[in-house]
């Protein structure tokens, strides 16, 4: 299987890829950084589907690619630098290749974003009701007063008290999980199709991040949207999503439904990320096993695996084809994508007989 | 904001205070001889003497400062015992060269330099914003390296360079202005607005060059650096059009801290623009305050010093009102 077919025989989430009936299709995702010391490759080949009605997390460490690959979707990256190819399909309309007129008329409206770090993603001098009237003006031919009532209603529905006196308040006069409450309230004004969320939840404190992730949950159920769940919190992912994607150093080394992610992941790196979460059970030493070493260079990536300067398992593969062979995304199980050379059988019994007892 | 003002205010008088008795304290300390220098070259030492007392040189330090403050607040009599006068509120004594009152030199060279800096700030203000953002929204291309270049070469151009310069070109070698010895301070003063705006026309292009340099650079930088903040990206995936997000986001972020340096610009301009003036020979507060340099004219310095200090604290204390009007964030306490 080469890597252009892969995207139209793979099966995932359930889902038939080819003539998917999913909401958002990306294919081949690439998105590249010139920059003076080079080619940066942020994203490399990204394939993945979303279902409206499904949340999909994408997990990954800093500078994995996880919001570049967002921004790319949400046509952000237009008129900037970022060499962006591939396609991305949403409801049958390619938004690479859209123009950024185009673009913009579906971003706030079609596919909305939830951002991280409400506080300076809102602008400091404009109230929040305005700001979320705002996006609710520019793709509604509606008054003043009509977009004023619809945000009032937006910021009760989001859970915010007094609503209607809370709309002339600036950002700073909110507290952090009343301000991701506003912006989440900003996002879903238009009832977006597609919602992309990205670490929603990073800048909270543990009891409002559980009411954030409570809040998209049942907005989504109510307008049936798509959402994609951009993290590095597996806690935050098990919880929320239907399916995850892994990425690293640009590319998806591993994916599947949750369950096969969180019980059966076959994949290094995926075992790092799933033993980095702490335990409290555990003595203190033993709490926290990082993955050892650097996240890849995106400008000289390594050669062979991405991940194999910091994998323990290369002397599992033969003819060193860790660092000379670059692996494909290889299928596992039904739903479940694969990134790595070692023998799927292999890869089943260090998973259970080595890692699940450190775990 | 009661409490803001009342506070601001006091430290206001404080500073002025401050201001008064350092510049005292370094004129007097310094070799000059006033008394001397007053009375000419052929000057018997009983003349000078005489000439102390008139000028109440001849009572110790502190009662010169306090007799000066006095004046100021609420006026004072001056003058050698035989021929005491009243000096009117508020008194900034009388020149040591003329005799003229210092208050009356300030008020009639004040209308020169205001007309200059206001003339010369509208100018920069424009042209330096204006190219400022065309440079920043076009980050790299010909736009950007045109107004950075430009603007590199107007701020290390010295005043006297850009002044001469003009006057030789415009004035001597094209003939497209009139020289003008006696300048109007108002455009409505006689002989008319045409006649001001000639007159007005090079100094305010002088002045203006330097600071439109310096504008350009910073509303360049400060409009790059918003336009990569990230409520940037928020208003772009709102799908707002790009003129809003550049206009309303962006250049209102932007342009805040200009207002501050522009609130300070102004006022420190407003106490004389000391190489414009001299080089137009416009009798504003900068020439004179040079002239009393050269003379030993201690009231004259006191007095531009003290209303220059003015100016600048006052400024100031404006700024500071006009941010918590422009940033809900500042809250004045």
């Amino acid at each position: 299987m080469t890597a252009q077919e892969l995207p139209v025989e793979l099966d995932f989430a359930g889902h038939q890829l080819s003539d998917s009936d999913a909401f958002l299709q990306v294919r081949d995702l690439r998105v590249e950084f010139p920059t003076e010391d080079g080619l940066v490759k942020a994203v490399n080949g990204i394939n993945l589907d979303v279902v409206r009605g499904t949340t999909l997390g994408i997990v990954g460490e800093s500078g994995s690619g996880k919001s570049v690959t967002s921004q790319a979707i949400m046509g952000l990256l237009k008129g900037t630098s970022a060499q962006v190819t591939g396609t991305v399909t949403l409801d049958g309309q390619d938004l690479v290749r859209a123009s950024e007129a185009d673009m913009r008329k579906l971003r706030g409206d079609v596919v909305s974003m939830i951002f991280q770090d409400p506080l300076s993603s809102m602008h400091p001098f404009y109230r929040i009701g305005d700001q979320i009237s705002e996006a609710y003006l520019v793709h509604n031919h509606v008054g003043k007063k009509a977009a004023h009532k619809a945000t009032v209603d937006m910021l009760a529905r989001v859970g915010i008290p007094n609503p209607a006196s809370r709309y002339s308040d600036y950002p700073h006069q909110f507290s952090g999980g009343m301000r991701q409450r506003a912006m989440i309230a900003m996002a879903l004004i238009c009832n977006p199709k597609l919602l992309i969320a990205d670490e929603p939840t990073t800048a909270l404190d543990v009891t409002v991040q559980a009411q954030i992730l409570e809040l998209i949950k049942d907005l989504q159920k109510e307008f049936n949207s798509a959402v994609m769940l951009i993290t590095h919190d597996l806690g935050v992912v098990a919880e929320t999503c239907d399916s995850v994607l892994v990425m690293y150093g640009g590319q998806c080394v591993e994916m599947g439904t949750v369950d096969e992610i969180f019980y059966h992941p076959e994949m290094p790196y995926t075992w790092g990320l799933l033993g980095s979460m702490p335990r409290m059970d555990r003595t203190r030493q033993a709490r926290l096993q990082a993955i050892a070493g650097q996240p890849p260079s995106l400008i000289r990536v390594p050669k062979g695996c991405v991940f194999n300067p910091r994998c323990r398992f290369t002397e599992h593969v033969k003819d060193n084809a860790c660092r000379e062979v670059h692996p494909e995304l290889e299928q596992a199980a039904g739903s479940h994508f694969v990134r790595c050379h070692i023998d799927s059988a292999e890869r089943k019994r260090i998973w259970s007989s080595e890692i699940v007892p450190k775990l | 904001m009661a409490r803001f003002l009342i506070r601001r205010t006091a430290a206001l008088i404080a500073l002025l205070i401050a201001v008064s008795i350092i510049t005292f304290l370094l004129y007097n300390l310094g070799p000059a001889d006033v008394a001397a220098n007053t009375c000419g070259k052929s000057c018997t030492p009983e003349r000078i003497a005489q000439t102390k007392v008139a000028l109440g040189l001849d009572q110790p330090l502190i009662t010169q400062y306090l007799q000066y403050m006095k004046g100021l607040l609420v006026g004072r009599e001056m003058g050698p015992p035989s021929g005491r006068y009243h000096c009117d509120w508020p008194c900034f004594g009388r020149s040591f060269q003329n005799n003229q009152f210092v208050w009356d030199v300030i008020k009639q060279a004040l209308p020169y330099t205001v007309s200059l800096a206001v003339g010369a700030a509208i100018i920069w203000l424009t042209v330096g914003v204006s190219f400022g953002i065309i440079a920043g929204l076009n980050r790299g291309k010909w736009q950007d390296k045109l107004a950075v270049a430009t603007s590199s070469f107007g701020v290390s151009l010295p005043v006297p360079l850009i002044g001469l310069t003009l006057i030789l070109l415009v004035n001597t070698k094209w003939q497209l202005l009139p020289y003008t010895t006696s300048a109007s301070t108002w455009p409505w003063d006689p002989p008319g607005p045409v006649a001001w705006f000639q007159n007005y026309l090079l100094p305010w292009l002088t002045l203006a060059a330097v600071f439109s340099a310096a504008y350009v650079r910073l509303t360049r930088a400060n409009m790059i650096e918003t336009m990569g903040e990230d409520y940037i990206r928020t208003a772009r995936a709102k799908g707002l059009p790009k003129r809003t997000v550049t206009l309303k986001h962006g250049l209102r972020a932007a342009i805040t801290p200009i207002v501050t340096i522009f609130g300070l610009d102004l006022g420190g301009l407003l106490g004389g623009a000391v190489l414009t003036e001299q080089i137009f020979s416009l009798p504003g507060l900068g020439k004179t305050s040079v002239n009393a340099v050269v003379s030993d004219d201690l009231p004259i310095i006191i007095g531009i010093v003290l209303v220059a200090a003015f100016f600048i604290i006052f400024a100031n204390i404006i700024v500071d009102i006009l941010y918590a009007v422009i940033d809900p964030r500042v809250r004045l306490t």
